[in-house]
């Protein structure tokens, strides 16, 4: 039992850190996790921009991809060990997660060979980006149970509807959407997949601000978008079937959050004083750091586990499902805690007043959301206990009947 | 990254099993919480003649020199069909705390007993409800004769042999020792405690000026039992994680089989929920007991973080395990004929055996104080 890379696993994290150390710079761990950056978003996204195409031009973007799409055609565990490589230099990031690791595997799925060719390289080199456009007012966790609508029209489609918590869809070039064909039979039967251009007449993108201040997601309005039948994904009404390639990728896209953990914790509990004394001496405190401890080395060991399975070629067990179960919840609860150990103070979101400028008291805010976006707890637990532990489905009401005879998601009422 | 037992501990871990199901089945289990027996002969004979018992025990000592790991898959495998036998007095704390302070002469006066199985070893540190410390450890040593009363010591009725911690008047931490003592002398007396779990036996001894002798040097005694308990607490673990597994699948396999409102439960979010919280804990516990398991192997020298990690991670996940196993049957999980019972009392015992869980935390805490500034 160890933790040493293989001989060719090794020989890759060289090369890889080689090749980071002439093209970026190392991370200065002097500063500070306040989780807000102080650059606008136009100066970031071309940032990000110039160095994803660095990336790819190096086949760093997409290891595991076929080499003919601009990929290495190399391994998971060696995409893993780029991944650590590159989480230890200062590079941007968050604009092409949700393209390169939803969109385009879905595209590559289903899409012809020349679409391929036209869509994939672009959106590798950082010159397109794409969002994904799933959910809905009245369809979240129920993604099925969409409304907006797409009606044959010659050979083009017309959508008409409203989709919503689009990240980034208003700096996207493409998006890929699911809508519904025939609202006259059952839910999942009914749905067919796009992909379209975000500039098409008729799409107007608003932005959604959240509890934290920020806008990083998007109310997406479609009134009489007309789009060509060529960029159907699929069979007309096996929209789910498509979708489902999306959502088996989104749990690899969306990863374990970061932010401020134990570390951080321990740091503050010293350097506060309680009441009675310093807060490291206080025995719920360190229960509560132990606890959280615990959990951040649990998750980390798992990983661990996860990767030796990868390094030896073998399927991964589901063990890398517990991920978001336990670290949207431990971020919330971490920071909500050291809040605690602020008193009075703890109120005060202040870049110059609160420890580490404020960092707890941002991610208790934004682990609210975390604890939602790409399968809340809730339905995480149903994937572990359905597909891990082989329970039963909840008795569905809503499987046979068609779509608009249902109650609240159709047009019934 | 390799960061999972070889083929050949698995191939152990296997046999180990084989031999359980076969021969340690909830009805054995059951036999002994029905009678007074301290364990179960046949079990334990078993064990030892596959040779578990000597498994990490040096082959100079009559065992297999094998080691941690190797331990760790035995005692994963005990934990699961939660095995009312002496293994965990006899190896990981009596031999552990020979292999670690004892002289050549003590090694072989009593380890290839041990490793054959021929005999039971014990280690004794509490005294009643007190958390043993240098504060409150009465039991006395000196000119070679031990005097004092254990309680509750775990397989103390069929033990022969004995490290016992003791006070021998030095300052601070240095106050304790440990003695090597042979429990069949007159002057040892010692009667069966009733306890939570009576599947694992326990008993009362008292020492009237029984012969005994030092292991390692007078004062060492405090960090020589912490050090074991390290040890310990990553091999309990590996048997909490095997008890958390099977009162989950034995929770699931309920949930599947009872029907209500026209319904398996098993359907419902609120025990398909209660069920993956299971898992969860199970999963992290078992990731922070193979990491435990690693550092042990290697002697590393976070063993001391690696194993309160293991230890809080485990006790929390075999809790959870087995208590929500009972409330997952309903009533006929707290009848005396059904199984949840067996899981729910040893994971409350196994919660005890180094002291609970906000002790380990304690530890743990002292530990990343120790480390740099985050």
């Amino acid at each position: 039992m160890d933790f040493n890379d293989t001989p060719e696993e090794a020989k890759f994290r060289a090369e890889a850190r080689a090749w980071l150390s002439a093209n970026a710079k190392p991370k200065d761990p002097s500063k500070v996790k306040a989780g807000v950056s102080q650059k606008s978003e136009a100066e970031r996204l071309a940032r990000a921009k110039e160095w994803q195409a660095k990336k790819a031009e190096a086949g760093y973007a997409a290891i595991t991809w076929p080499t003919e799409y601009g990929g290495l055609g190399g391994t998971p565990i060696q995409s893993v060990i780029y991944s650590q490589e590159e989480s230890k230099f200062d590079v941007p990031g968050g604009f092409f997660e949700i393209g390169l690791g939803m969109c385009i595997p879905t595209m590559m799925k289903w899409a012809t060979k020349e679409q391929c060719d036209r869509y994939v390289k672009p959106a590798l080199f950082g010159e397109e980006i794409w969002c994904q456009l799933f959910s809905e007012p009245a369809a979240g966790s129920d993604v099925a149970g969409l409304r907006t609508k797409c009606e044959k029209d010659g050979d083009e489609w017309v959508i008409n509807g409203q989709k919503v918590w689009t990240s980034g869809a208003h700096f996207c070039d493409y998006g890929i959407i699911v809508t519904r064909s025939d609202p006259t039979v059952p839910k999942h039967k009914g749905l067919t997949f796009f992909f379209l251009d975000m500039k098409t007449p008729g799409i107007d993108i608003r932005p959604i601000k959240q509890i934290s201040g920020g806008s990083g997601f998007n109310e997406v309005f479609f009134n009489d978008v007309r789009v060509p039948d060529s960029q159907r994904l699929g069979d007309v009404g096996e929209g789910w079937k498509v979708s489902l390639t999306t959502l088996m990728n989104e749990r690899l896209a969306i990863g374990q959050g970061s932010g401020v953990d134990y570390e951080e914790l321990l740091k503050l509990a010293r350097e506060t004083e309680l009441e009675n004394g310093p807060a490291i001496k206080d025995s719920n405190v360190r229960e509560k750091l132990a606890d959280w401890y615990v959990q951040s080395q649990g998750l980390k060991y798992t990983k661990f586990r996860t990767l030796t399975a990868l390094s030896k070629g073998q399927v991964p067990g589901p063990e890398s499902s517990i991920g978001k179960i336990v670290s949207g919840p431990k971020m919330q609860d971490l920071a909500g805690f050291a809040m605690d150990i602020q008193g009075q103070g703890g109120v005060m979101q202040d870049t110059e007043e609160s420890p580490m400028a404020g960092a707890f008291q941002n991610q208790w805010i934004g682990a609210a959301g975390y604890r939602i976006a790409g399968g809340t707890d809730e339905i995480l637990r149903n994937i572990v206990s359905e597909q891990v532990l082989g329970l039963p489905q909840d008795i569905r009401v809503d499987k046979k009947v068609p779509f608009n005879e249902l109650p609240g998601a159709g047009s019934k009422k | 990254m390799n960061f999972d037992f070889s083929d050949d501990q698995k191939m152990l871990k296997d046999q180990a099993r084989k031999f359980l199901e076969d021969k340690c089945s909830y009805d054995d289990v059951r036999t002994i919480l029905e009678s007074d027996d301290s364990h179960h002969d046949g079990v334990w004979n078993g064990l030892c003649e596959l040779g578990f018992a000597g498994a990490a025990i040096p082959e100079e000592f009559g065992g297999l020199g094998l080691g941690a790991l190797e331990l760790a898959v035995i005692a994963e495998e005990l934990g699961r069909a939660a095995a009312p036998v002496p293994f965990s007095s006899s190896i990981y704390m009596f031999a552990e705390a020979l292999k670690l302070g004892a002289s050549d002469a003590q090694k072989s006066a009593w380890l290839p007993q041990i490793a054959s199985g021929e005999i039971i070893g014990t280690l004794a540190g509490a005294e009643g409800t007190q958390a043993p410390s240098p504060r409150t450890v009465k039991a006395s040593f000196a000119g070679g004769k031990l005097s004092g009363r254990k309680l509750p010591v775990p397989d103390g009725e069929t033990a022969s042999v004995a490290v016992v911690l003791v006070n021998t008047g030095g300052a601070g931490e240095q106050a304790l020792s440990l003695v090597l003592v042979d429990l069949n002398q007159e002057c040892v007396t010692r009667s069966a405690v009733d306890t939570i779990d009576p599947t694992r036996g326990h008993a009362e001894i008292n020492f009237d000026n029984a012969d005994a002798t030092l292991i390692g040097d007078e004062g060492d005694g405090w960090a020589m039992l912490k050090r074991v308990e390290a040890g310990a607490a990553v091999l309990m673990a590996f048997e909490q994680v095997g008890g958390a597994e099977a009162a989950l699948e034995m929770a699931k396999e309920y949930a599947l089989d009872r029907y209500a409102f026209g319904r398996q439960i098993g359907s419902y979010q609120a025990i398909k929920h209660r069920l993956a919280d299971m898992y969860v804990k199970l999963e992290l516990a078992k990731s922070n007991a193979y990491y435990g398991a690693m550092i042990l192997s290697e002697d590393g020298a976070e063993l001391e973080l690696a194993a309160a990690s293991a230890r809080i991670s485990a006790t929390e996940a075999y809790r959870f395990a087995a208590q929500e196993c009972i409330q997952v049957h309903g009533g006929i999980g707290f009848t005396w004929e059904a199984n949840p019972q067996f899981h729910y009392r040893r994971s409350k015992l196994l919660a005890l055996a180094l002291g609970s869980a906000s002790r380990w935390k304690d530890r743990l805490v002292a530990e990343l104080e120790k480390s740099n500034v985050a």
